[in-house]
């Protein structure tokens, strides 16, 4: 399995280097990528459904931390893989003509592969940790092709904003995935299933859900963080498609379909599934019909859409978990047609305006039928699969044990559905029935490319709502099997028998139909709903972002002021605050005399001499007298080492000194003599800081002789130097032997300083020459 | 630009260079000296590089950047290269005689005047070699471009 995905990954890759791609005939070809790893997956089926048994692929990662490359295939994971797969299949087939001739086809279809995988990933991971990976992996590789066009501005914000959005919840999900690592002790997800109960009565099962939730939330666009799911529109359509059907914004529903037999059925996580759920589902709905823009509809409806799947999850009878699994399908099929339909128009017409669209059925009559079935697939008329997805969740609410939520919930879902119908008939109806408008005369006929695809998905919605048997024999029992935790039986048919179910859909329908024709005319539509732009969440994210970005510029230039005194203040003055605290807090302060020795004469004439040298470099008028006078300083502190016995110490400081003095002079050597920059004012503060800096570095050192020193370290230093290093310099062997990585990496860090400043210096010289 | 940096850079007198032509070859031979006494006795490849780069500063003050430049027969940035490799190699070589990484691997015999022989004593080469090739690096550009 892994095998499988990182060719998927190679495969991505190479298309980048295939070069004429974009006028090639050939570029159909890449679609025997998805359609093989379709057929592989296809061949899954007959075990996953027969048998109860679960396929497990393990490889190990890194096994001292309990991570590792596993994949589970069940259900649920046979299913998306399928979706994926074979949406994916026909959206490469479509977008190879859909994007002919385009510069960048080539990186097209490699970050659409490489998105594919990373989706496969997700789905198939048992890891959590390998999970997280692909997720961020989904995340980085859609904000490429949300901005595919990236000369538009527009598209490169919708990318930003897509990307900030999922990236946050990323962090959340691996925060969950950290905490239920460390509760459960294993990241493996099929591990977490025996520990079910023991996780939900643990302390910190709120904050585990509040991660979790947190990160499939803002993946799958639910309120409040739904609003780059419209923006990512900005995505070429064969794009949307595949986002909005098969894979990206699913996978959070994903991630809460897969822990509901982990951490489900408990009263918080159903009630916040129920809200969130419900309010994006509703609110989604009414967004749609305000839309002119045919893929605006769509994005709203998808998020409507997402709702509905996490409200379900949320009520979690059985029903509700079949109606769960049963919708994910339904929903995928007709929105991939629809929004293939959409790229179609667009690519035909130039617009995707509705009110400029009108009687495009004689120019593209298949489109239209495929259209025609998947608005009726939305708005859950019988004969299509959509039906059948309606009526079992107006039964999982229906049934709802608590009865006035039941009817509560009835009828969110189906004031939902009313809206979702009569969205679906915007697309799927308006553009190609009526009136010839004005801009579909003359409209060229759309190739093969750009009609079949939706209408293979379309021909699917219809078998499988005909013949629902099918399906729910083949796959939906066990994807239902993989979310609920144990086998939910259910007989689907076109026809329970008259009773309420049946009469709230009939309702829909006719709500919805009425509702179309209302909102048919109606021109102004958008500007209600920009009345309450201010109070919407990508409003008050705006705003905090924008808060957050004066609050770094303003952070920034406090610190970052581009002055090298600054700089050394704030670090000395951080450092007093740190150390000094934790000095006065923490340690009880003693100074002992009792164990210094009397100054012995020379040492008292190299005091003397510092503190003159001191004195001086404070208060001289030149640069040149300064740096001599600190280089004074400097030896000696070396002949102190020389006192004290620590000969390497003082070879290292002597030569560092006189390097230092070199540069300095180099550097400082065409200056000007000190120029007036400081005030009294500025003296006074840097005198302050500089005497406490000292003053405290003074009291560690006194700190320091009175704490007992650890010598076992030197100890062990001193009695292995020669039997393990064969050296007698102790200093040196700890530099080479025991430490030698230290030094190792401080040489390459002292290479790349190196590097740094001729790189600058030669850069400016080079400019310098060439504005000369 | 380049005549007026020459003119303040260079200490044009007799005595300093003379001294020079002699200095250079004994500081250079004293850090080797230190470099390699380095394991039994004080010093090592740090500070051994630190004198041989002052030997040069000292050069290129007497005569100039570009004189001692010219002692060179290539950049000195290269020495960063060169050092740098062998000391990963240094460090890798017990990777090969199956030792962890890192692990002194001494020759049996002792040489003469140098005393043991292991990966210890190339790894110190090595640093010495960066020191020497950062040191002049930095300074003959700064010399160079301010």
């Amino acid at each position: 399995m892994l095998f499988i995905i990182l060719l998927t990954f190679v495969l991505a890759f190479s298309t980048l280097f295939l070069k004429g791609l974009g006028r090639s005939k050939f570029t159909g070809l890449l679609t025997l990528i998805p359609l093989s790893l379709f057929i592989y997956f296809l061949s899954y089926l007959p075990k996953i459904r027969s048998g109860k048994e679960v396929l497990l692929f393990r490889n190990e990662w890194v096994p001292s931390l309990g991570i590792a490359f596993d994949f589970k295939l069940d259900g649920l994971s046979l299913l998306f893989s399928l979706l994926i797969t074979g949406i994916g299949a026909l959206v490469y087939w479509y977008a190879s003509y859909y994007l002919k001739g385009h510069i960048y086809i080539q990186r097209f279809f490699a970050y659409l592969g490489l998105f594919m995988g990373a989706m496969l990933g997700v789905v198939l991971s048992d890891n959590l940790i390998s999970l997280f990976v692909f997720w961020e992996l989904t995340s980085i590789t859609s904000f490429f092709l949300i901005g595919f066009n990236n000369e538009d501005e527009d598209s490169r914000k919708s990318a930003l904003w897509a990307l900030g959005i999922t990236g946050l919840g990323g962090f959340f999900l691996l925060s969950f995935a950290a905490v239920v690592g460390s509760i459960a002790g294993s990241y493996s997800i099929h591990e977490l299933l025996t520990q079910s109960d023991f996780l939900k009565e643990h302390a910190s099962y709120g904050i585990l859900l509040f991660f979790l939730f947190m990160g499939a939330f803002t993946k799958s666009a639910q309120f409040p963080f739904h609003f780059w799911l419209p923006g990512a529109m900005k995505a070429p359509t064969p794009v949307s498609a595949y986002l909005h059907s098969a894979t990206m914004v699913k996978a959070g529903i994903y991630l809460l379909a897969r822990f509901t037999p982990v951490l489900g059925d408990h009263v918080y996580w159903n009630t916040t599934l129920q809200v969130i759920g419900g309010v994006t589902m509703l609110f989604g709905a009414i967004h749609s019909v305000f839309r002119k823009d045919m893929k605006g509809i769509l994005a709203y409806t998808t998020i409507s859409a997402l709702g509905m799947i996490v409200f379900l999850l949320g009520v979690g009878s059985e029903k509700a978990i079949y109606a769960a699994s049963i919708f994910i399908l339904v929903h995928a099929l007709y929105k991939a047609t629809l929004f293939l339909v959409t790229g179609t128009v667009d690519h035909q017409t130039h617009t995707r305006d509705i009110t400029q669209l009108g009687g495009l059925r004689k120019t593209m009559p298949a489109l239209a039928g495929a259209a025609l079935i998947a608005a009726l697939s939305s708005a859950g008329i019988p004969l299509t699969f959509g039906f059948i997805g309606k009526e079992i969740i107006y039964d999982a609410t229906y049934t709802y044990p608590i009865n006035q939520w039941a009817l509560v919930f009835t009828g969110v879902a189906v004031l939902t559905n009313v809206f979702l119908s009569a969205a679906g008939f915007l697309v799927g109806i308006k553009p190609f029935f009526g009136k010839v408008k004005e801009r579909c005369q003359d409209v060229p006929k759309p190739s093969l490319q750009m009609w079949l695809p939706p209408v293979v998905l379309s021909v699917l919605s219809l078998v499988f709502g005909a013949l629902p048997q099918l399906v729910n024999q083949g796959i939906i029992a066990s994807v239902a099997r993989a979310i609920g935790g144990k086998t939910i039986e259910m007989e689907l048919a076109l026809w329970h028998g008259f009773n309420e179910i049946v009469a709230l859909s009939g309702g829909t329908i006719v709500l919805g139909i009425a509702l179309y024709f209302a909102f048919k005319g109606y021109q102004n539509s958008l500007r209600i709903v920009a009345r309450f732009d201010s109070l919407s969440p990508q409003h008050i994210f705006g705003f905090v972002v924008e808060k957050f970005r004066t609050f770094a510029y303003a952070y920034t230039r406090l610190f970052q002021s581009g002055y090298l005194r600054i700089y050394l203040m704030v670090i000395i003055v951080f450092f007093i605050g740190l150390v000094g605290y934790k000095l006065f807090a923490d340690v009880p302060l003693r100074v002992n005399t009792e164990g210094l020795s009397e100054f012995r004469i020379y040492e008292l004439v190299v005091f003397l001499i510092t503190v003159i040298a001191i004195f001086f470099a404070i208060n001289t008028p030149s640069r040149l007298s300064a740096i001599a006078a600190t280089g004074v300083v400097g030896y000696c502190i070396c002949l102190i080492f020389v006192f004290y016995g620590a000969p390497d110490l003082a070879m290292t400081q002597f030569a560092i000194d006189t390097l230092t003095v070199v540069l300095f002079v180099l550097v400082l050597f065409k200056l000007p003599g000190f120029l007036k920059l400081s005030n009294r004012k500025i003296q006074f503060r840097d005198a302050v800081v500089s005497i406490a800096f000292g003053g405290l570095i003074s009291l560690i050192t006194l700190q320091a002789l009175v704490s007992p020193a650890d010598k076992e370290i030197s100890r062990y230093y001193a009695e292995n130097a020669y039997v393990l290093a064969k050296g007698k310099n102790v200093v040196n062997v700890i530099l080479v032997d025991f430490r030698g990585f230290d030094t190792l990496i401080e040489t390459i860090v002292l290479s790349i300083a190196a590097l740094g400043v001729y790189g600058l210096l030669k850069y400016r010289t080079k400019d310098e020459e060439i504005s000369e | 630009m380049k005549k007026y940096q020459n003119k303040h850079h260079v200490l044009d007198t007799t005595i300093l260079r003379t001294a020079t032509n002699y200095l250079l070859p004994l500081l250079i031979l004293f850090s080797l000296f230190v470099l390699l006494r380095g394991h039994y006795l004080s010093g090592g490849g740090f500070v051994g590089g630190l004198i041989a780069s002052i030997a040069f500063v000292l050069h290129s003050f007497a005569y100039s950047t570009k004189q001692t430049l010219a002692l060179f027969q290539f950049s000195p940035m290269r020495l960063i290269g060169i050092g740098l490799s062998l000391s990963i190699f240094s460090a890798l070589v017990p990777v090969f005689i199956g030792l962890p990484v890192m692990t002194g691997v001494w020759f049996a015999e002792s040489v003469a005047v140098i005393g043991a022989v292991g990966t210890a004593l190339f790894f110190d080469i090595g640093v010495y070699l960066v020191v020497i090739g950062v040191v002049l690096t930095i300074l003959f550009t700064i010399a160079e471009n301010v």
